[in-house]
């Protein structure tokens, strides 16, 4: 397999000799780099000089690593290209470490660059030395280390090739100091030596007739939708695939976007915190059709009693997932493009032989059950603001244009719940690693990617305050990101599960952020705009007039009523038969099959 | 349990036996034993791995994290009735003018070599399958082993045909 990198623009003379560095920063400008977040340091610093001079590549001083990280998360799933982040040996490598995970668990297209101690001094415990290599060796798809200064356009050129085709996922490109400094022979493009990387992207046409031929016949089918279908670009065609079919769609967390929430066909989010009708439709359901999705335990519950009288198709990227976790009756391996247009291909064959699927006996169920079970929360009967409509009225006055970037906890799920996605890529979170301190840097990475677009992060006060400091990043660098603290002065969702089953007894959970710190303050001494709402009369109000301040990033202190419990919900390994929607009160069922 | 011997080739890189290792101990898999060696193709290793398995399925989640490793070329499970399977053994077992003759019996009936004397105890080397291996063995234990070494497994397929006929073209078209 030989295969040729592409690089951006017109390309550069070759053969040209220069140190390892500058050979680096032009790999990442043939690459197509427009946007590196990170920090110098002693190993990398060799990099940062001719960085100093690209004229395509912006780099964004961040205020810590994790911050580069999540950015380049932000970046690369707001825009679909590979998000890049550069730290020093050591401690700035180990920083990277939380958002390398988090790329891993959501597939998220990211190169890691780190600078590494001199080749001599590697295993010798030198000054800011760490294996980076073997720390995220579980936790990247792949991983270089390079010392020798004729190897880094090949390593950069590979990263990128892996890190953005196939199941996307974090590369780490570690680069001994010495090599940078030492002289090379820049050459591009490069060819790839990768012969044990070829990522099908073909489905099988007999397993897509199969599928084709189960989903005529099926009497109960779900589109299961995941983040792959997003990542793989296809969600004209997921749309297409449900209106030629009729069949009812779930976007899992990853997949909200995928497929507008205003559609008629879409029920909804599934798992923990799905909607009835999701939930329902997937336990109810004779065949999942699984589309760029892994089971995930968020999503089935207690795995046996998951979709019980289900046939199962599953078409992923990635072969590990399928029959990972529940046994897929078809699997087709490929990509979720090419995949459902091959499956709508042969559903019309299917269709134009007569065949044709009929699920009205399967809508009247599912639409008694979205209309028996809609989304809803309690009013605070002490006037306080319920958080689920702070972020509703927020999703209705940003819009469906603006992109959303959440923290992990109860927000999180509301954010999931009550904004309408209408678009892909308008939805970042982390959802695999549910890593905290995710929202903010990943909504500066968003906007640096979508500069026009308006980037909101929904955060809880928890989370706010793991990687708010990238706030003086956005206003230093002029990345106006609004960020929305949904403040109920707790780790609101350990705080509910503490409510739920560990009889209320509230052991760490109470941040006290009522009183400190005042993020109005915080956000004035990092140049943000401060505004803070504290009665449901002023939300309104309070969101269009961060709406209006461009000129700095805005920070939005929502005070809100801290009893409030996300729903529905099934409880940690339970099944999702016993689905709540809310404390003590289960749905029934109506008719049973 | 069963046990499943995997003949894997990769590339030969720095990295790549902690890149396995890792997969494996991170997705709690079990590995009985691991050799790792040369091929015929410069730049290419083999691995044969043992591993032991509850059920099929988790030895199709082996092989398909493995495959996903970036530097694994390709896997081959290899069928104990159509493939060669060998350990190498070294063992130091108390022997001296008394016992030594018996202890020689038993090395010849099991065609093991003895590959050092000394006044009370002889080296032998032997090799075979594992259950020939541990019958060698259980046979000298009375002796007295003071001393026991063993390799991991390698196999390789009976026949004509070789495990890097085709993914080496592919190897080598890349290169």
């Amino acid at each position: 397999m030989t295969e040729r990198a592409e690089g951006a623009g017109s390309p550069a003379p070759t053969g040209e000799p220069m140190t390892g560095a500058a050979s680096l920063v032009r790999a990442l400008e043939h690459a197509g780099v427009d946007v590196v977040f990170g920090i110098p340091g002693g190993a990398i610093l060799p990099a940062y000089d001719p960085l100093m001079d690209s004229r395509q590549i912006r780099h964004i001083l961040v205020r810590h690593e994790q911050g580069a990280g999540h950015a380049a998360e932000g970046y690369a799933q707001a825009s679909g290209r590979v998000g890049v982040c550069m730290a020093t040996s050591g401690p700035g490598a180990t920083n990277l470490v939380t958002p390398i995970a988090d790329a891993h668990m959501d597939s998220v297209p990211m190169v890691a660059i780190t600078g590494q101690v001199a080749s001599g001094s590697i295993g010798t415990d030198a000054f800011q030395e760490a294996d980076i290599r073997g720390i995220t060796m579980p936790i990247t798809k792949h991983s270089f280390l390079v010392t020798d200064p004729d190897e880094i356009t090949h390593a950069i050129a590979a990263a990128f090739h892996i890190a953005g085709t196939g199941r996307p996922g974090p590369v780490l490109v570690d680069i001994a100091k010495d090599a940078m400094q030492k002289q090379t022979t820049f050459r591009w493009p490069v060819a790839l030596d990768l012969p044990g990387y070829r990522p099908v992207t073909r489905p099988h046409a007999k397993q897509v007739r199969e599928a084709a031929r189960m989903i005529v016949t099926a009497k109960r089918p779900v589109l299961y939708v995941g983040g792959g279908v997003i990542k793989a670009g296809a969600t004209a065609q997921l749309r297409k695939l449900a209106e030629i079919t009729g069949i009812p769609v779930v976007t899992t967390l990853m997949a909200r976007g995928a497929f507008p929430d205003s559609h008629p066909q879409h029920l909804g989010m599934p798992g923990m915190h799905g909607s009835v009708a999701a939930v329902g439709a997937l336990q109810k359901s004779d065949l999942l059709i699984a589309l760029g999705t892994r089971f995930d335990d968020r999503v089935t519950g207690q795995l046996p009693s998951f979709a019980p009288n289900a046939a199962v198709i599953h078409a992923d990227i990635d072969p590990a997932e399928i029959s990972k976790n529940r046994t897929a009756d078809v699997p087709i391996v490929g990509d979720a493009a090419e995949v459902i247009d091959d499956l709508i291909a042969a559903i019309e064959a299917e269709y134009a032989a007569g065949a044709a699927g009929d699920y009205g006996a399967w809508w009247d169920r599912l639409s008694h059950l979205r209309s028996t079970y809609p989304a809803g929360y309690d009013i605070p009967s002490d006037g306080a603001v319920a958080p689920q409509y702070v972020i509703e009225r927020l999703g209705a006055i940003a819009g469906p244009e603006a992109i959303y970037a959440a923290g992990v906890g109860q927000h999180q799920m509301w954010a999931a719940q009550f904004i309408k996605y209408e678009k892909p890529r308008t939805w970042l979170n982390s959802g695999g690693a549910g890593t905290m301190g995710y929202a903010v840097p990943a909504a500066m990475g968003a906007k640096v990617a979508c500069p026009d677009s308006t980037v909101w992060a929904v955060d809880g006060d928890g989370c706010f305050q793991m990687t708010n400091q990238e706030l003086v990043t956005c206003a230093v660098n002029d990345i106006p990101i609004k960020v929305a603290i949904i403040n109920n002065s707790s780790l609101g969702m350990v705080r509910q599960w503490q409510t739920l089953f560990y009889e209320s007894r509230y052991s760490n959970t109470d941040l006290q952020s009522h009183r400190l710190p005042d993020f109005v303050k915080l956000a004035d001494a990092y140049g943000c705009h401060g505004l803070r709402c504290e009665s449901p009369e002023q939300v309104d109000a309070t969101i269009e007039k961060a709406m209006a301040l461009d000129d700095a990033p805005v920070v939005i202190d929502f005070v809100v009523h801290k009893d409030a419990m996300v729903w529905p919900m099934v409880a940690a390994g339970t099944s999702n038969d016993d689905i709540k929607v809310a404390r003590d009160l289960a749905p029934s069922w109506d008719r049973e099959i | 349990m069963s046990h499943h011997t995997l003949s894997v080739l990769v590339e030969d890189q720095p990295g790549v036996l902690a890149r396995i290792s890792s997969m494996f101990s991170r997705r709690s898999f079990n590995i009985d034993s691991l050799a790792v060696g040369r091929t015929e193709v410069p730049g290419i290793s083999r691995m044969t791995i043992v591993v032991s398995v509850e059920d099929e399925q988790p030895l199709e989640q082996v092989t398909k994290q493995l495959n996903k490793l970036i530097n694994v070329i390709k896997i081959v499970e290899l069928d104990p009735a159509a493939s060669v399977q060998r350990e190498l053994l070294l063992v130091k077992v108390r022997a001296d003018l008394d016992t030594r003759s018996s202890v020689l019996e038993t090395v010849q009936l099991f065609r093991a070599k003895v590959v050092d004397v000394a006044t009370d105890a002889v080296t032998i080397e032997a090799t075979g399958s594992r259950d020939k291996l541990e019958a060698l063995l259980r046979m000298l234990e009375p002796f007295g082993i003071k001393e026991l070494v063993q390799s991991g497994m390698v196999g390789m397929g009976r026949g004509a045909r070789s495990i890097t006929d085709r993914s080496l073209r592919v190897a080598e078209r890349s290169a």
